[in-house]
């Protein structure tokens, strides 16, 4: 592991719904941030980007996100994925509401 | 207003069809994102922070009632209820699926409207004075020519790629409600010394990274002349335009680049050229397209009853003291309906919002309505004895804030909380700053002050003419507001003034209120406004309470 990798998730957006999703360790995609697979070493977060960049008939615009390990999982550490998990601060939509029973 | 000639209704039609098409074959596998890409853009469809954004032309900003309430129809069935109004005087749906765009198209399509051109670098949605057809001060109604310039530049073979996107905005008053002076090109409608009206036409004026206020190419172009010439325009910017890169590639550093004055020249050769390829057919259009804008009937009545309510009533008083504007016609009155409800999204109506406002415009305003680049709604043919029933049911509706031109009317993009271009949130800026002024009491003391707000660099906010404009940015990982003074978007128009260094989220509204109370302090008399106490006295004693906090606790 390297010391100056600052840990990664996979992110995009899914294809039809156009909602955020996660790479998961075992190749499916989640909707929920803390599910998703933290990466802590360079060379397997640019495999695993190829990976999910590669499944075009389920996301868009794949990218490596910052982020850190938190006590329920993987954590965001810049507002704008932290926006990303959670939705529009002027309304209740979007995952904030479309994930609160889960 | 102007209705789709078969040759549109085909056009439109057939490109529903072509994106149908294009939606099936990306989920298919047949077209990679980046083949589908362009195509959904072309059709207004981006994809945003959290979802899809579908981006919808409201081709100078006018709307019949069926058009508002198919667009309700959109929201509720295909959205969440509401839709948001932009400064580009379209409407944005937030939450479209991409499966139900084509869906969306063809609903679009049933009321003659479309996304086509709101992407892209191409000549986008024409924006016109929403008081067109209205104002007291218009020299002429400048939706003929607007609408002459959007068949014009709709699937022109010439200019679909751009070195950039191309923006044009036409107001026909000498008093420039359209921001005209901050667009690729900007057409200004007055006289010339024989009475005859005409343009001034001013080009590469643009806010965003370089904002520049456009130079004036010609004082007076003749109505008859104003395809050619905007042809010249675009032709000379299609050769010079930076196509290397995206950030010198809008027509205003085309002009910066090349000087004002060679430029002039450079488009009137052109001119000199196109000129006479134009054999009189547009003039013939737009004679057909005029008649498609002619007045609506003016009812004649008393309006005694509207004088007795304005003395009787102290809410619709304060409402029409803000909301109202004169009217050509001196028994009407132009309406604007706030979409900016303290502590509500600016610009954001829901489905029966927009049903309400359908209904008005039916019932009280010669089925007319309009979408400011404000983000209001302007209902800009009412009756002045109609105006107390209009008012109460805007009340009803949650319509009827009297805030029109005041410190809560507030621009405002969409921001961090949908862009995927943002660096900080725009909306709970403004939605905050409104409730802090309600609770201050203060916003009818301190009078005319606009404030606008972008999310990011590229300034949908208009934060640069704004007379206070704030700024968004992401500041090392934190969300940070650059404030500006000073900007007028007016025929004044100029661009305002960086007062220092930024401010963190949580303080960024207790700096705007400094700022206010400085106005309020140093204004010579209550009729003295915010730009005019500015532009007496400079930025010195604003900055003085802007960061004065800061320098005491330095102190301390
Ligand atoms: S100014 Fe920036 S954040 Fe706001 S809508 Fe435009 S691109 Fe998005």
């Amino acid at each position: 592991m390297s010391r100056s990798f600052t840990p990664k998730v996979v992110t995009a957006n899914d294809l039809r719904l156009g909602d955020v999703v996660y790479l998961k360790a075992d190749d499916q995609w989640t909707r929920l941030h803390t599910e998703a697979e933290l990466i802590d070493d360079e060379a397997h977060a640019q495999m695993r980007l190829l990976h999910g960049a590669a499944q075009k008939l389920l996301v868009v615009g794949a990218y490596l996100a910052d982020a850190k390990l938190g006590p329920n999982g993987p954590e965001p550490t810049h507002f704008r994925e932290e926006f990303r998990t959670r939705g529009p601060s002027n309304y209740a939509h979007g995952k904030q509401a479309d994930l609160s029973n889960v | 207003m102007y209705n789709y000639s078969d040759f549109d209704e085909a056009f439109v039609r057939a490109r529903v069809a072509q994106f149908t098409q294009q939606v099936e074959r990306r989920l298919d596998g047949s077209l990679t994102e980046e083949e589908f890409r362009p195509l959904r853009l072309m059709n207004g469809l981006y994809l945003q922070l959290h979802a899809y954004m579908l981006r919808i032309a409201i081709p100078y900003g006018t709307l019949n009632p069926n058009q508002m309430r198919q667009l309700a129809h959109i929201a509720t069935t295909w959205d969440k209820g509401y839709g948001h109004f932009t400064t580009r005087q379209n409407i944005q749906f937030n939450w479209p699926l991409l499966t139900d765009v084509p869906a969306i198209l063809g609903a679009l399509a049933d009321v003659e409207m479309h996304a086509i051109q709101t992407s892209g670098n191409c000549v986008r949605n024409v924006t016109a004075d929403h008081f067109a057809g209205a104002a007291a001060d218009e020299v002429e109604d400048p939706r003929p020519y607007a609408e002459l310039l959007r068949q014009w530049s709709t699937d022109h073979p010439e200019f679909q790629f751009l070195p950039r996107k191309f923006k044009i905005a036409i107001t026909g008053s000498p008093n420039d409600r359209a921001v005209t002076r901050a667009h690729d090109i900007g057409l200004r409608m007055h006289r010339n010394d024989k009475g005859e009206p005409g343009f001034e036409v001013m080009v590469g004026g643009g806010l965003g990274r370089t904002p520049m206020i456009g130079h004036t190419v010609r004082d007076f172009l003749p109505v008859a002349d104003l395809l050619p010439y905007t042809e010249a325009v675009l032709s000379v910017y299609n050769t010079l335009g930076r196509r290397d890169n995206k950030y010198k590639a809008r027509i205003k550093i085309t002009v910066h680049e090349t000087g004002a004055a060679e430029m002039t020249r450079l488009i009137e050769a052109r001119f000199a050229e196109l000129r006479p390829l134009f054999g009189g057919n547009d003039q013939v259009l737009l004679d057909y397209i005029r008649a498609a804008f002619a007045p609506p009937s003016f009812r004649n009545a008393p309006v005694d009853g509207y004088d007795a309510f304005y003395k009787a009533d102290p809410s619709f008083r304060a409402w029409a003291d803000t909301n109202l504007a004169t009217h050509r016609h001196d028994q009407y009155a132009i309406v604007t309906i706030s979409v900016k409800a303290h502590g509500e999204t600016p610009g954001d109506a829901t489905a029966d919002q927009m049903r309400v406002m359908a209904d008005l415009a039916e019932k009280f305003g010669h089925s007319d309505l309009r979408i400011s680049h404000e983000q209001n709604v302007i209902l800009p043919h009412v009756h002045k004895s109609d105006l107390p029933a209009v008012h109460a049911a805007l009340v009803q509706a949650g319509l009827g804030t009297a805030n029109v031109g005041l410190i809560s009317d507030i621009i405002a993009c969409p921001g961090m909380d949908y862009c995927a271009l943002a660096t900080a949130r725009s909306i709970p800026v403004a939605q905050k700053i409104a409730l802090r002024f309600e609770e201050l009491q203060l916003e009818h003391d301190v009078g005319p002050l606009k404030i606008k707000i972008s999310g990011c660099i590229n300034a949908c906010g208009h934060h640069h003419v704004g007379h206070i404009g704030i700024l968004g940015l992401d500041r090392a990982g934190v969300e940070n507001y650059q404030i500006t003074l000073g900007g007028d978007g007016t025929e004044t128009a100029v661009i305002g003034d960086k007062t220092g260094p930024g401010f963190a989220y949580d303080e960024i509204v207790p700096a705007i209120e400094r700022l206010v109370r400085a106005y309020l302090e140093l204004r010579s008399e209550a009729s003295e406004t915010f730009l005019q106490t500015y532009r007496r006295l400079g930025l010195e004693p604003f900055k003085a309470a802007l960061y004065v906090a800061e320098g005491e606790q330095d102190a301390a």
